[in-house]
């Protein structure tokens, strides 16, 4: 699972390791399958912790690995101290105790040698109402000091391009909608090829359309080979980007590990569509099935643990029960959040 | 992008090339193209270049029968408006000991005010600071800005009043305070040297802003404080029972650049006015410092 989509180009760390860098590797060109000197995570944070000096806990022991060239997903709700990490990994706050690494470099302290490789969208856009989409770009590359001002004029258009705002590049940011204030943001991130994209809410303010598109940018994005971290608050938005996903509630991790694993833990549940709902029930606890749920139509349970599903179905048929429909109801992310939580998926308080 | 990485955990310092020796001075541009682009800053300037424009017409209009004027208005400033029938030249000085102790400091207050504080109110601060601008780089850059715009803004008030001095009044010798004569290029020199000293003492208060500007993430909060001080630390300079302390407040010496008026030059209060800046410069330079370096950004 760890092995990124599209691992062709493994991007940053491509083949290009030509500066015969000593003996050790004279075993030709790099298999490029993995990063380089990122073999090891992107993200790794020890007991990361951040009290604020009210004395709220907002982030409390954090252990994260973020594998290179996964799409991680970082889920909790509002509130859950998902922010304050990412700007604890940032540099922009200082972590109470414990210790955060960034591409292998410990941060705050190697952020400036770090930090030019990771772009990064942070609570939102925020712009420079009286400067064009075209001017912020620039100013916030000027802001870097590894950026080349020569490259500056193409660089800035091209990230324009990408998000889709090449048209109202000369339009002041004020005037902008809040989705196209979102994408300026993203362009931002993307002014320079990063190693790493850290994305907080990056479909805030979108309409689905808008929405589909960061989506599918996301992927494109991590099939260069770059590692997204992508904060939300959206379940399904996690599931379907991301590879992987840490789950955050009340500023501790309840859970970390590859999207499918996770659904994997929670046991589907047996869904059966019948105009004989009763009937099937009957049949079903027969069998040895919990937690039966009837609706008009339609009959949800646990399946006994050790059953075959063909076996239950048959005795369905042969008990007289009509099935229009039958099969195991794929478990989702939000089925293992509940089961992880015990809890919905509310803000916390 | 040419980025060979070296293999193992060699010291890496892979796709960030070794940032350029000058990169802060294109920093600095940019900074000085946002400050100097914003309404807000051209209004400002806009309001100092319009001071010499209403002294001029006022003294015009005011002695157009030929009388002298009287130097009732000016009673704690040096008596230059007397001088100004006769030499355009005047209104340079007339006009700086006008706007050196509210109008300057105020525009200089709003803008050094509004440094930290004004980013971190729009949110920008974080993406400065992620790009990675540095945080004392950022620091220093903000606060040569403030300092460009000091001497900007003092320039505005100068060239406007020399400009209107031509237009409404003869030009010639001047007159020192001394009551000797020097030719109208020494006195253009002399205005030259005024501006100068006039845009350095304003060094200090734009450290004490700039201060102000880490401690709080609203800028109206910091442009309220810093104008807020200034005005309390003019009031204090003119309470007697605190002769003690005046010789510390920033505003204490500002109207000592008449001294350069003097033939010969009258140095002793200049050079206090300018230690008096370097003090807090570096005292509220460091205060800056060490808050903006350490501070947690939450905005």
């Amino acid at each position: 699972m760890t092995d990124s989509p599209g691992s062709d180009g493994a991007g940053p760390v491509g083949g290009e390791a030509v500066d015969g860098a000593g003996p050790a590797d004279s075993t030709g060109p790099v298999d490029s399958t993995g990063p380089v000197d990122g073999a090891g995570p992107v993200i790794e944070t020890r007991g990361l912790t951040k009290r604020f000096r009210g004395g709220q806990l907002a982030v409390d022991r954090l252990d994260l690995t973020v594998p290179a060239g996964s799409v991680f997903g970082f889920l909790g709700p509002n509130g859950s101290g998902k922010t304050t990490t990412i700007r604890m990994l940032l540099g922009l706050i200082e972590p109470t105790a414990g210790s955060a690494a960034l591409l292998g470099r410990p941060v705050p302290r190697a952020a400036r040698a770090v930090l030019p490789q990771v772009g990064a969208l942070i609570e939102g856009p925020a712009l420079y109402g009286y400067l064009t989409g075209r001017d912020n770009l620039v100013r916030y590359d000027a802001a870097d000091p590894s950026a080349d001002p020569r490259t500056r004029g193409a660089r800035v258009a091209a990230a324009l391009d990408r998000v889709g705002l090449g048209a109202a590049a000369g339009k002041r940011a004020r005037a902008y909608s809040l989705g196209m204030k979102q994408r300026l943001g993203l362009a931002s991130a993307l002014l320079r090829p990063r190693r790493l994209l850290v994305l907080d809410e990056p479909t805030n303010g979108l309409d689905p359309q808008g929405m589909r598109e960061i989506r599918s940018l996301v992927r494109e994005l991590a099939a260069d080979g770059t590692t997204v971290f992508l904060s939300s608050h959206l379940l399904d938005e996690i599931e379907q980007v991301c590879t992987h996903v840490a789950v955050m509630t009340g500023g501790r991790l309840i859970t970390q590990g590859t999207v499918a694993g996770l659904a994997a833990g929670v046991r589907g549940r047996l869904g059966v569509t019948t105009p004989d709902p009763g009937e099937a029930a009957r049949v079903l606890k027969e069998r040895g099935a919990t937690d039966v749920v009837v609706t008009e139509s339609r009959l949800t349970c646990e399946a006994p643990p050790d059953a075959d599903l063909a076996e239950l179905n048959a005795a369905l048929v042969l008990a007289g029960v009509r099935v229009r429909a039958f099969g195991p109801e794929r478990a989702s992310l939000e089925d293992a959040f509940v089961a992880l939580t015990g809890e919905g998926f509310d803000v916390a308080g | 992008m040419s980025r060979a990485e070296p293999t193992g955990r060699a010291p890496a310092a892979p796709a960030a090339r070794a940032p350029r020796p000058w990169w802060t001075l294109g920093l600095l541009r940019s900074e000085l193209a946002l400050t100097f682009g914003r309404a807000r800053t051209l209004a400002l300037l806009g309001v100092l270049a319009a001071v010499p424009v209403l002294i001029g017409v006022a003294v015009k209009t005011e002695t157009g029968g030929g009388g002298g004027v009287s130097d009732a208005g000016a009673a704690h400033g040096p008596a230059f408006l007397t001088q100004l029938t006769n030499n355009g030249l005047f209104l340079v000085f007339a006009a700086l000991a006008a706007t050196l102790p509210v109008f300057l400091p105020m525009a200089v207050g709003v803008v050094a005010g509004d440094a930290i504080a004004g980013e971190a109110h729009g949110g920008t601060l974080r993406y400065l600071l992620v790009a990675p601008a540095g945080r004392t780089r950022l620091l220093l850059v903000k606060y040569a800005a403030t300092m460009v715009f000091c001497l900007v803004a003092t320039a505005v008030v100068a060239v406007s009043a020399l400009v209107v001095g031509a237009l409404l009044f003869p030009l010639g010798d001047v007159t020192t305070i001394s009551g000797t004569r020097i030719s109208f290029g020494d006195g253009l020199i002399r205005a030259l040297l005024i501006a100068l000293v006039v845009a350095a003492s304003l060094i200090g208060l734009a450290a004490l802003g700039l201060f102000v500007s880490t401690l709080t993430n609203s800028g109206i909060a910091a442009m309220a404080a810093t104008v807020g001080l200034l005005i309390t630390v003019q009031i204090l300079d003119t309470v007697p029972q605190l002769h003690a302390i005046q010789p510390y407040l920033f505003s204490h010496y500002w109207l000592s650049f008449a001294d350069l008026l003097r033939a010969p030059f009258y140095w002793d209060d200049i050079v206090k006015n300018l230690e008096i800046q370097a003090l807090y410069a570096a005292v509220f330079g460091s205060a800056a410092w060490a808050r903006f370096t350490t501070r947690d950004i939450t905005a």
